[in-house]
Formats: C-alpha cells, structure tokens, sequence
C-alpha cells in the first residue's frame, strides 16, 4: 500500500542531538555534533544515518559492559517513567485495555530487561570448549562480537513490546541500532520517535519512522543484521533486501496457529484458556490461537463454555468492557470484517466500523475452504473446524504451512504428545495458549512460513551476537606440528590419524 | 515436472514418511557413511588426487581424516543431541514441563565446494543426517571426479530417496535453487552466496553461508618467526593456496619482511624440496580459468620468491610479493592461490586499522609472543574465526563454531554446531488442565489486585538470590491456592 511521504520528526529541545533524517527524495541531511552531513544522493536519505552510527559503532563506545548496562538501564527508566505515556498510546492506536498494555508493553519488557541485566556479564564471556589432542595445551574459546549496526523493524500490535525486547538483545550484544518502529500504530510511534531517544545515546540508537516507500530506502543500506517482525510476504522482501548485502536476518512472522482440542478434557477451563488467547488484544496476536479442531461433539460442549467465558471476561455487551481492544485501523477492520461470512455465527458477530469494534466471535461448522480458514485471522474471531479425531487433526496440521504455535489441549498426556511429535511449529503449548512465550528460557521463533531465527532471554543476546571461534596456540612445542608438514610420510600420517581422530567408545583400536 | 522438483519432491515424500527421525535410523546411516568412506577410501583419493594434483597422504589428512572424526563425535553424542533440552521455570510454570525439543527441518540443501570437495560435502551432510533430515547434496560440478564418485558411491551406502545427489553445473543449481528447501548450507564465495540467499528468500527458508574474503596474518616483531614462518607456509601453501582460511595476506613491519621472506623460502624447501614442480605433495591450480586469474593478480608486482609458472599443467609455483601495496589488485579479491603477498605496517595499530577497513575476513590469524596483543587484536577486530600462533587450526577442533561474518557468510557449522544448525529448536510447554487457580489473575475483568498477583508471578527481580528464589516458589504455591479460593 503507498503511504505518503512522512515528515521529518524534529527533536525537541534539550533531547541532545536530532538523530533522524527527513525522507524527502531530494538531499537528507542529518546533523551531526554540530557539522551537517548531507547525502545528496537521491533514493538514499538514510546513508548520512546510517554512516553516523557506523562511525560511532567503529569508535569502540558500545562494547564495554558498563556502557551497555548503563544504555539498558536507560530503557529501565523508559518503561517506568512513560509508563501512562505507552498505556495512552496503545489505548488510542488500538483500544488497548491497560490492564493488556501493562502486561505485555512494561511487564514482560521488564522482565527481560531484569534477566538480561542479571546475566550480561556472565553472557558476554568467552566461551571456554573442550579440546582435542592436539589444542590440549592451548587456548580455545568461542569469543560473541557484536555484529555492528542493526536494524529493528517492529509491527503495531505489540508495538512497544516487539521493537523493545530485540533492542533489548542487540544493546545488550554491543551493537548501535536503527529502531523502525510501526507507522500503523501511530500514536506510539510518535511517543518512540520523541521520548525514547532522549534515553539512549543517539550517537549509537537513531528511531526512523517511516511509512513502505522509506522503508525499502532504508533497506537499501547495509546492515549487519536484520531483525523483522511482521508477515510472510514483508518477510520475503527483507530477506531479498538482505541477500543483497549478505546481511544476516531474523524473521518473527506468523500463519494460522491451531488450536486441538480433545474429547477429554476439562471443557470450561479450555474454553477459558482459548478464549483469553484467542480475544487478547482482539486476536492481534500473531501466537493467538487461529482456529480450533475438534469433533462435533465438542465443539457442542465447548459453545457454552466459550460462552460463559466471554461474558466472564468482557461482560454481555463487550463493547462496552475497558478489557477488550479494537481493531488497529480501518483497512484491517475491513479485512477481518470479511471473513466473518465462514460456517455460522455461534456467538458474537456483531460490528461496529466506526469504532473499529469487532465482537468476540465464534463460528461454528468452518469448512476448509470458507474465508477464515484462507488467511491469518488476526482479529477476534475463532473458528472451529469439525474433525473426527486426533488423526485426521494431525493430517489438517501437517498438510498446511508450519505456524508459529501449535496449541494441544487433552487430559490424556499422551494425546498432547501424540500432537507435539507429530507436527512441526514454531512453538508449542500444551493445555494453554500464549504462555510459552512468556517464559524468557525457552526460544521464540518460526518455522518455514511462520520465521526463522529465534530470540527472548539469553537467545536475543545470542542472534545479536557473532559466536567467533578462537584458538590461541602456543610458539613453542614446534615438534607437536612436525608429523602436519611435508614431505608426507607413512609414519606421520599415522601420528596424524592418532592425533586428531576421535575414536568411538567402545571400539578398540589397533595401532 | 522438472528433474529437480522430482527429486526434490522425491525426498520431501521421504522425509514425510518420517524415517528419518529415529535416531537408531540416523545412526545407521552414518555407520553406513562411515562404512564408505573406509570401503571407498582409494577411489576417494584417487578423485581428489586426479581433480587437485594431490597426493594421497595430503588427501587422507584434508578430507579423510576430518570426516571420520565427525562421523565418530556425532555418533558419539547424537543421542545426547537430540535429547530434550529442559529449561529454567519461572514462578508460574514451576509445576509445567517445559523443554526446547531439537527437530528436524525437513529437507536440506547442501552447495558444496570445489576445493575441498569431498569433506565440504560430506562435513554437512553428516549434520544434516545427524538432525534427522533429508538431505540433498549438490557437489561442486569443477572438481568434477570428485562429484562423479560421490553421485556413484553415496547411493550405494545411503537411502536414495532420502540423500539423493545432484550433479551439474549452473544452470542445474539454478533450478535446484527454485526449489523449496528448509535449509541451504552454501559453501562458495560471497557473489554467489548472495544469489543462494535471494532465491532462498523467496522461500523463507533458512542458509548457512561459508564464504571467503582475504584472512589477513599479521606477525608481530616479537615473536619466533621462524616458527611463524613455519606454521603460516604451511597453511598457505597447502592445496595450492586453496583454502578459504589460507593466510591471504601478511602485514608486518618492514624491518622484518627479508627475515619473513628467508624463513619462508627455507621452510619451503623444506617442505618440497628444491623443484617444487617435480615434489608429489604439491597440488595444482583447479583450472585454466583460476589459473589465469592468480597470473594476474601477479602483474606489476614484486616477485621476492618464486613466481614460475606452467599453463598447460596448471601450476604456479609457491610465491612470495614484497612490499605490495594496499591498492593493488592481489589486495582486492581474494587469493585463493600460492601467492603471499607481504603488506608493510609501522605497528599493530596500523595492521587493526588496515583489517577493520575491509570487509570482515573469514579467518584472522596474529603470531606474538606478546599474549597481550593477540588478544587486542582479537578484541579490536571482526572475523569469521580466529587462530593466534598459527593458521588453519582453528577448524580442526570441532567444538568451535566454523562458519563467517559479514561478507565472509553468515551461520555455522562442525561437530554439535552442525547438528543445531540443522534442527529446529522448538519450545514446547506442557502445563496441566487443571490448577486454573492461577490462571485467574490474567482473565478479564481486570483489576489492580489481578495486576499486582501478575506482577509477583511474572516479573523477574533484579540479582534474586537462590535464597530468594525458593522463597518465592514457596510463597507461589500460597498465592495459588488464596487466589483459587479467592476467585472460584
């Protein structure tokens, strides 16, 4: 879609230096410490940007300790002190409930953050390994480089949470980074481009917003990783962007996440746990539960539960609960609106276009081919898919793109195995949505269509980091190299053999 | 339907079937790979003999030897691999399983090289196979005996459906390239590792990228230079130059270079004797097309050893060039051959500055006996891999990721490396039906008492003690239960 042109968005005073370029076609210019540094070059308005922090990455500031804990304790202090700005911004951008903004844009940010700052000096040493026969006396360790400068690419509906926790990452690796944050969720985008970068060193952090056309510019610099989260489709065009500079990527992207449920299970507090997946942020959640599989039998039982759940969460007219969201804009209200003519209407359905408000629904009897089951949801809608067991749910998995999560619920422990070994996701959770994510040990990532590259806790420090092997021999001990250098002989190779071959346990060798 | 998608297709079937997942399956056919690479030996020397000019002993070092020693490591730890990881819990998972579970991708994509050809192929293939993947193997079409014996004996060892190879040369790789694999391990130079990468995009689907650029060597004053010399001729002159982490270049302070120069002379003659054309263990350039292309990187140079050359054999002989300048084109691309161009530096200052301005290199190696410098020069510069006191060794112990950064490639591989590279790490939390007392405090309607309980559950305290840690579990288990009573 063409967005505009954006104009530039000025610092105010006192925030330091501006550090964001103007994304008209004719000269950028950026101002740099005093001296103005203009690209003249037509389609690139961000080089200045990008050169600057470069420059800055190359002067060696970001890679002490001190200087990271001190950048990332800054964040700290961004969570808490704009804490009612973030509440406000999501609220507007997508009826956020702030009880949902709080938990994922500062609880979860948080969290990583504590985690991050508890263990980055643990993280950032050098890896020690086991050594052959032939290193035995030297040194050999796995030292984590940062990569350089980075770039960030967030999506709206986590729009604080999914540019903070990568940043979090890459600060923490001892990168510089270009944040771009959502143009769709404008309210916080504004609030990231004017209140963030009055925390961190805008010699080495720089917000760009911009809309499609600027984007691709800014993809047109090298960086020297990538990190994008969004669709499939945006992530193809990243990648390709990427391969032009050979720049390394991590794609967090989705597809229809389904959701099985069994015929023994404890109905209600399934129907808890899918609706509170499904109808979190109104279903703008790309590990929300798209679709539930289950019998015919169950999707009797679960209707009234999924009822009762819905009025227990939002009430019996949820549009006038402060805990449910909205649809983040117009051209996504229209899309999700759509797909409402699948199966029939068991519950919910209603509309409001003004508002953006998309009831909590639940369709019933969805075939394959009805539009629901054609694209990710993405909005407040659960369709349920009638199967005739556990089998034919598996074969429905397995014969659609890999999706970000696979959600199994079942009092049978092997049931919920039985699904777990048999598909492929990026994710999985057994008899609950969503919390997987929440744990910061565990990697969050795709598979295939859903990503890949994954991230949370020690795996951002870890995908922002360049793991170099290191061996640090010894001068002396020239003998040990001999059998190694020509001429060759019988005799050498055997003392090669016996050196650097790992014999398997158990097998006797004879020499 | 193409040849390529019909074995592609082939494969994808084959690994839907799911046999090669259990590890007793994936075990067995690395014995069987192993069992060839035994069985197989001579042919496999004779093939990289006739495609490099290289002799057994050579051959069996480079290629044989690595090979057998992954193959050992990975049979070794595979169960252990490919066992459940479980992780740390936090407060509210504290009763659940949770676990990173390694699977495999599905079906792999191995490019591999022509200077190395058999262990390029095979070193990833074992990973693969190892991840319980299918694989398919594209060996590289210009050391073409070597591709021809591995599309002949792989067959014979391995299930066919599941490890097929491919043979041909670029238009066959471009069409293989339309293909969707879920993994492409790539090992070639940077120009081609981008086309790999953007046919890969259009697929999401993730590449290992082992690419090159020029590793520089820099050698302090302070250090024993004849060992230096020793150990840096070595790595550069084996395989004719064609090795991707062959010192490329030299930098060092020009009070030196002679000394560098007669040391390196002296261990060559060493090595070869004194006709080094006539000296079995010395390899020959791959083709004309590489062969003219090192000639003239040789133009306008200073020539301080060697420099014969012979067309029709394709060989060049072990060469030396003296104050080269930075500019030159032998500074531009990289090497790949037996030329060792010296670069004068006043200090280690100017040899950090001089390597931070290129691209990042795929391997940097510095001979000091100053420890502390070594590890300055490793702290103040980028590379794929690092070796200090010496050249190549670095990719010999399988414990160190191999693999680039930047241009040099992206991702890595060898021993454990290999195996993660190849599988997907896939979270997995199994919590309980019941104890939905706890989950209350995340439903809707909200209120400030439910944020306060998600605030305790959730939120990781700054420097928790282990003390604390257990406090905290036990004042979990309370709050659950106060919080059931509270909301049911």
């Amino acid at each position: 879609m063409h967005q505009p042109l954006q104009l530039p968005v000025q610092q105010p005073p006192g925030c330091g230096m501006s550090n964001l370029l103007s994304s008209s076609a004719s000269a950028a210019c950026a101002i740099l410490k005093g001296s103005v540094v203009c690209s003249t070059v037509r389609g690139n308005p961000y080089a200045g940007l990008v050169s600057h922090l470069r420059a800055a990455w190359l002067s060696g500031k970001t890679r002490p300790l001190e200087y990271r804990v001190a950048q990332l304790e800054a964040l700290g202090r961004f969570l808490e002190e704009k804490k009612q700005d973030i509440l406000e911004a999501t609220a507007l951008d997508m009826g956020k409930p702030s009880f949902e903004a709080y938990f994922t844009e500062i609880l979860l940010c948080k969290n990583e953050l504590n985690d991050t700052l508890n263990n980055l000096s643990h993280w950032m040493k050098d890896e020690h390994v086991d050594k052959n026969l032939v290193t035995q006396l030297d040194s050999a360790f796995i030292r984590k480089d940062p990569y350089g400068v980075v770039l960030i690419i967030a999506p709206w509906n986590y729009p604080i949470h999914l540019f903070l926790v990568p940043l979090i990452g890459a600060i923490a690796a001892g990168n510089c980074v270009v944040i771009k944050p959502s143009e769709i969720s404008k309210n916080t985008e504004k609030l990231v481009a004017e209140m963030l970068t009055c925390y961190l060193d805008s010699d080495c952090f720089a917000v760009v917003t911009a809309g499609v056309e600027e984007t691709t510019r800014l993809l047109e610099n090298k960086f020297d990783y990538i990190f994008f989260t969004g669709s499939p489709s945006v992530g193809r065009i990243i990648m390709t962007a990427a391969a032009k500079h050979l720049t390394p990527v991590t794609l967090e992207l989705g597809g229809k996440n389904p959701c099985y449920v069994s015929d023994t299970c404890d109905v209600q507090n399934v129907a808890r746990r899918v609706a509170w997946g499904r109808f979190f942020n109104a279903g703008q959640t790309c590990i929300a539960p798209d679709y539930v599989l289950c019998s015919v039998e169950m999707q009797e039982k679960l209707m009234p539960a999924l009822r009762e759940a819905i009025t227990e969460y939002f009430g019996s007219n949820p549009r006038e609960s402060p805990d449910f969201a909205r649809i983040v804009g117009d051209k996504q209200f229209k899309r999700v609106r759509a797909l409402l003519s699948s199966g029939r209407v068991a519950i919910g359905g209603q509309t409001d276009e003004k508002e953006r408000y998309i009831a909590p629904t639940v369709l019933a009897d969805v075939q394959p081919s009805d539009p629901a089951m054609q694209e990710e949801i993405f909005g407040p809608i659960l369709p349920i898919v009638v199967v005739a067991n556990m089998d034919e749910a598996i074969d429905f998995i397995n014969a659609r793109p890999r999706p970000l999560a696979i959600y199994a619920f079942s009092c049978d422990s092997k049931v919920v195995n039985q699904v777990l070994e048999r598909t492929s996701s990026g994710g999985f959770c057994g008899n609950d949505t969503l919390m997987h994510v929440t744990l910061t040990s565990l990697p969050f990532g795709g598979i295939g269509n859903s990503g890949l590259g994954k991230y949370h806790g020690k795996f951002t420090f870890d995908t922002f980091s360049h793991h170099r092997g290191c061996l640090h021999r010894n001068m002396g001990l020239e003998a040990i190299n001999s059998p190694r250098y020509p001429p060759y002989t019988q005799q050498k190779l055997g003392l090669m053999t016996a050196a650097f071959e790992i014999k398997r346990k158990g097998m006797c060798t004879l020499l | 339907m193409g040849r390529m998608a019909e074995v592609v297709g082939r494969a994808r079937a084959a690994f839907s079937s799911g046999r090669s997942r259990p590890l007793e399956f994936r075990l067995q056919q690395l014995r069987n790979l192993q069992r060839m690479v035994q069985e197989k030996e001579r042919e496999i020397l004779a093939a990289i003999g006739a495609d490099l000019h290289k002799c057994g002993h050579n051959a069996y070092s480079h290629e044989i030897m690595g090979v057998l020693g992954e193959l050992a490591l990975t049979m070794e730890k595979l169960p252990s691999w490919a066992a459940p990881r479980p992780v740390k819990k936090n407060l509210l998972t504290l009763r659940d399983e949770a676990y990173i579970n390694p699977e495999p991708l599905g079906v792999v994509l191995v490019i591999g090289a022509w200077n190395y050809p058999f262990v390029l192929v095979m070193q990833p293939l074992i990973g693969a196979i190892a991840a319980g993947n299918a694989v398919v193997v594209k060996p590289s079409e210009i050391s073409e005996h070597t591709s021809q014996l591995i599309a002949n004996i792989l067959p014979q060892y391995l299930d066919q459906e599941l490890y097929p190879v491919v043979t041909g040369g670029v238009p066959e790789t471009t069409e293989l390239l339309t293909q969707r694999f879920d993994h492409i391990l790539y090992t070639g130079n940077s120009a081609v590792g981008k086309i790999v990468m953007a046919a890969a995009a259009k697929h999401l689907t993730p590449v290992t990228l082992e690419l090159g650029g020029k590793s520089p060597c820099y050698i302090d004053t302070d250090c024993d230079l004849a060992v230096a010399c020793r150990r840096i001729t070595w790595g550069k002159y084996m395989n004719c130059g064609q090795t991707c982490i062959a010192p490329d270049y030299i930098l060092c302070h020009p009070s030196i270079q002679s000394q560098v120069v007669e040391n390196i002379k002296a261990t060559l003659r060493e090595f070869y004797g004194e006709d080094v054309k006539k000296c079995p263990d010395y390899e020959r350039i791959i083709n004309k097309r590489h062969f003219k292309r090192i000639m003239s990187l040789l133009e306008g140079q200073k020539i301080a050893h060697g420099g014969e050359t012979d067309e029709a054999t394709c060989f060049i002989a072990p060469t030396i060039l003296t104050d080269v300048s930075a500019e030159s084109k032998v500074m531009e691309e990289e090497i790949f051959g037996p030329v060792l161009p010296i670069v004068s530096v006043k200090n280690v200052d100017e040899a950090i500055e001089f390597i931070n301005r290129r691209e990042k290199p795929l391997a940097l190696y510095v001979f000091s006996n100053d420890k502390k410098l070594i590890k300055r020069v490793i702290s103040e510069t980028s590379s794929g891999g690092v070796t200090g006191n010496d050249v190549i060794m670095h990719f010999f112990l399988a414990t160190l990721p191999f693999g680039g950064v930047g241009n040099s490639g992206m991702g890595a591989y060898h021993g454990k490396h290999s195996f993660d590279t190849f599988s997907h790490h896939r979270s997995c939390l199994i919590k309980d039906l019941k104890m939905e007392g706890t989950n209350m405090v995340r439903y809707p309607p909200s209120s400030q008492k439910k944020l306060d309980w998600a605030k305790f559950f959730i939120l990781k305290r700054l420097n928790k003690g282990r003390v604390g840690l257990i406090m905290l579990a036990l004042l979990g288990v309370v709050a659950a239960v106060v919080i059931k009573m509270a909301f049911y």
